[in-house]
C-alpha cells in the first residue's frame, strides 16, 4: 500500500537520485572537464605575473619546525633493488642527468653531497591541505644543470623515481623557471639528518612554490626534454596522468 | 486594478519628490540589471564553491592555527569516524554526528567514513582532484564578477546611495527598533520597502566588503606561489593553516547568510521578491495588510 510518507520519501529519493546522476554526468563530461581545466593556465600565468622568477618562498627559523614531519604518498618503495640500496646506505645509488644535455652526468650520493649545498627551512604544503615545516639540505638544481649543460631546445625536466604508485612508475616534471629558481634543490638532508626513507631517501626534489606532489622522491634520473608528450600518459606526472591533478601546482 | 505604468519611477533609489512617489500596489523598478546578473551568477557560483570546498576539506578534515599543521599536530576542529560513530571534535568537545558528518551512508547504502556527506559535496563521491577543478575554475568566476561588481556599484553610486547607512541609522535605538520589527515580521510597506533597512545594509555590506575579500585572500594564502609573491598575506592571517581555518569559517559565514537571506525572502513574499530579482520589477506592498 502506498502511504503518503512512503510516497514522499520515494519521491525525495528519486529526485535525489536524478540530481545525483545528473551531477555525476556533468562532472564526467569531457567538455566540462576541459573547460574547468582551462583555469589552470590562467592561474599559472597570474601567479607568474605577481611573482617574478626569483621571488623566494618564506624561510622560517628552527623554532618554527614541525615537531613531526609527516610522510605521505610512497613511504617505502617496494622491491629488492631499493631495499638493497637502503641496506647499503645508498652507496651504489646513482643519479643520471641526461636527455637534452651536452654532457650527460652520472653521480654517486657521495659526489652529490660533496657539491655546494643550500639549507632552507620551508613550509611543505600538501594538496590535501596540511602543512609541515622542515629544514632541507641539498644541492641547488641549477648547479647540476650547469654542469650537464642544457641544450637550447630543453623546456622541461622530468624526474624519474624509484617508486611505483598504484602500479605506475612515479615521475614528475617542472619547467625551467622553477628548475633554475634559487630554492629549487635536490635535497639529501631533512632536519640535520640524512633524508629518511619516508621522505624520499636518498634524494628528493624541493620546488618550494608548488604543492607537495610535485616534490618527487627517490629520484634516480633527471631527463631534459622539449615536450612532456611521450612520457607516462603525457601530462607530466603520475598524479596528472591518472587523477587529473593540475600540472602547475601553485595553489 | 489596472496595471500601472512604471515609466516614471526611478531605479532603486527611493524617489525624493513626493509628486512622483509610487503608490502601494504599483509595480516599480527595483533592481538594476547589473545587480540581477551578479546575483544569479553568484547564487550558482557560491554553491559550486561551497560544495567543492567541502570535498577539498574531506581530503584533510582537520583545522589548525599557525603556519603548519598535520596529523601529529593539535587540531582545533576535526571531523572523523570513531568505530561506527561519526564525530565532530571541537576543541575539547566531542559531538556525535553519525549519519551527517564523519560516518554516513551513500545513495547505494554503503557506509562512508568521510567528513561531509555525498549530498553536500562536488563531486558526490570522493575526488580531491575533481573538486579542485571545480573550485579553481569558479574561484576565477567569483573574483572577476565580484571585482566587477565592486567597480560598477561604486561608480554608479549604488553602494553610496543604497548600501551605506544614512545618518541616524547606526544609532543603537534605530538598530534595536529594526531588530524588533524583524522579530515581529513587520516589514516596511509602500515606498519604504524600496529602501534597504539597516539590518539588510549591514548584512549586504559585511558580505560584499568583509566576507568576500576575506575568503578570497585566505584562499590565496593557501597557495605557496602566492605566499612567495605576497608574503604579507602570511603575516596578515598568521600563517597558511590559520588562513585555511579562517577560509572555512568564512564559508560557514556564507552559509549562515544564505540561510537567513532565503528565510527573509520567504517571509517577505517569495513571488514578489524572486520576480524583482529576475525581471527587476517589484510590487509595492500596501500600507496595511488585511
Amino acid at each position: 500500500m502506498i502511504t503518503r510518507r512512503g510516497l514522499i520519501a520515494s519521491l525525495a529519493a528519486g529526485a535525489g537520485g536524478v540530481l545525483l546522476s545528473g551531477c555525476n554526468k556533468i562532472n564526467a563530461d569531457p567538455g566540462v572537464r576541459s573547460l574547468l581545466q582551462s583555469a589552470e593556465g590562467l592561474t599559472m600565468r597570474a601567479q607568474r605575473i605577481i611573482g617574478d622568477r626569483t621571488t623566494l618562498a618564506r624561510e622560517f627559523t628552527a623554532a618554527d619546525l614541525s615537531p613531526v614531519f609527516r610522510s605521505n604518498g610512497t613511504r617505502q618503495p617496494a622491491g629488492a633493488d631499493y631495499e638493497s640500496h637502503r641496506l647499503s646506505g645508498f652507496a651504489d645509488w646513482r643519479l643520471t642527468v641526461d636527455g637534452l644535455v651536452a654532457r650527460p652526468q652520472t653521480l654517486s650520493m657521495a659526489q652529490i653531497r660533496a657539491m655546494p649545498q643550500r639549507t632552507q627551512i620551508t613550509r611543505h604544503d600538501c594538496v590535501e591541505g596540511w602543512s609541515a615545516i622542515g629544514q632541507w639540505t641539498g644541492v641547488p638544481l641549477k648547479l647540476l644543470l650547469d654542469q650537464a649543460g642544457l641544450r637550447s631546445n630543453a623546456r622541461y625536466l622530468i624526474f624519474h623515481c624509484a617508486d611505483r604508485y598504484a602500479q605506475a612508475d612515479y615521475y614528475e616534471s617542472i619547467d625551467l623557471i622553477d628548475a633554475f629558481h634559487p630554492q629549487t634543490i635536490l635535497a639529501w638532508g631533512l632536519n640535520r639528518q640524512l633524508l629518511p626513507v619516508g621522505n624520499g631517501a636518498p634524494l628528493r626534489l624541493r620546488v618550494e612554490r608548488q604543492l607537495g606532489y610535485k616534490h618527487a622522491k627517490y629520484i634516480q634520473r633527471i631527463e631534459a626534454v622539449d615536450s612532456l608528450a611521450g612520457r607516462g600518459l603525457g601530462k607530466g606526472g603520475y598524479w596528472e596522468d591518472y587523477h587529473d591533478y593540475a600540472w602547475y601546482a601553485g595553489i | 486594478m489596472s496595471e500601472p505604468s512604471i515609466g516614471s519611477v526611478t531605479v532603486e533609489a527611493p524617489p525624493t519628490a513626493s509628486d512622483t512617489a509610487p503608490e502601494a500596489g504599483e509595480l516599480v523598478a527595483r533592481h538594476r540589471l547589473s545587480t540581477r546578473l551578479w546575483h544569479w551568477l553568484n547564487a550558482f557560483t557560491i554553491f559550486v564553491m561551497l560544495m567543492s570546498g567541502l570535498m577539498i576539506f574531506n581530503a584533510h578534515p582537520r583545522l589548525y592555527w599557525g603556519h603548519y599543521g598535520a596529523n601529529a599536530d593539535k587540531a582545533w576542529l576535526q571531523i572523523g569516524a570513531s568505530g561506527d560513530r561519526g564525530v565532530l571534535v571541537l576543541g575539547s568537545k566531542k559531538i556525535e554526528t553519525t549519519g551527517m558528518l564523519g560516518l554516513w551512508k551513500d545513495p547505494q547504502g554503503a557506509i562512508q567514513r568521510r567528513a561531509f556527506p555525498w549530498w553536500a559535496t562536488i563531486p558526490s563521491s570522493y575526488s580531491l582532484a575533481d573538486a579542485r577543478l571545480w573550485h579553481f575554475f569558479f574561484a576565477w568566476v567569483l573574483v572577476i564578477a565580484g571585482l566587477g561588481y565592486w567597480l560598477v556599484s561604486l561608480v554608479n553610486r549604488h553602494v553610496q546611495r543604497d548600501l551605506l547607512p544614512r545618518r541616524g541609522e547606526l544609532h543603537p535605538r534605530h538598530i534595536w527598533q529594526d531588530i524588533r520589527d524583524h522579530a515581529r515580521l513587520r516589514f516596511p510597506k509602500g515606498v519604504a520597502a524600496l529602501r534597504y533597512n539597516i539590518l539588510q545594509k549591514l548584512a549586504y555590506l559585511s558580505v560584499i566588503f568583509i566576507l568576500f575579500p576575506l575568503i578570497v585572500l585566505t584562499g590565496l594564502t593557501m597557495s605557496p606561489a602566492v605566499d612567495a609573491a605576497w608574503p604579507w598575506l602570511l603575516d596578515l592571517f598568521g600563517g597558511r593553516q590559520s588562513a585555511r581555518s579562517i577560509h572555512f569559517l568564512c564559508a560557514f559565514g556564507f552559509v549562515l547568510f544564505i540561510l537567513v537571506h532565503l528565510l527573509m525572502v520567504v517571509l517577505a513574499g517569495p513571488y514578489n521578491e524572486v520576480r524583482s530579482m529576475i525581471t527587476g520589477r517589484f510590487r509595492l506592498p500596501g500600507k496595511r495588510q488585511s
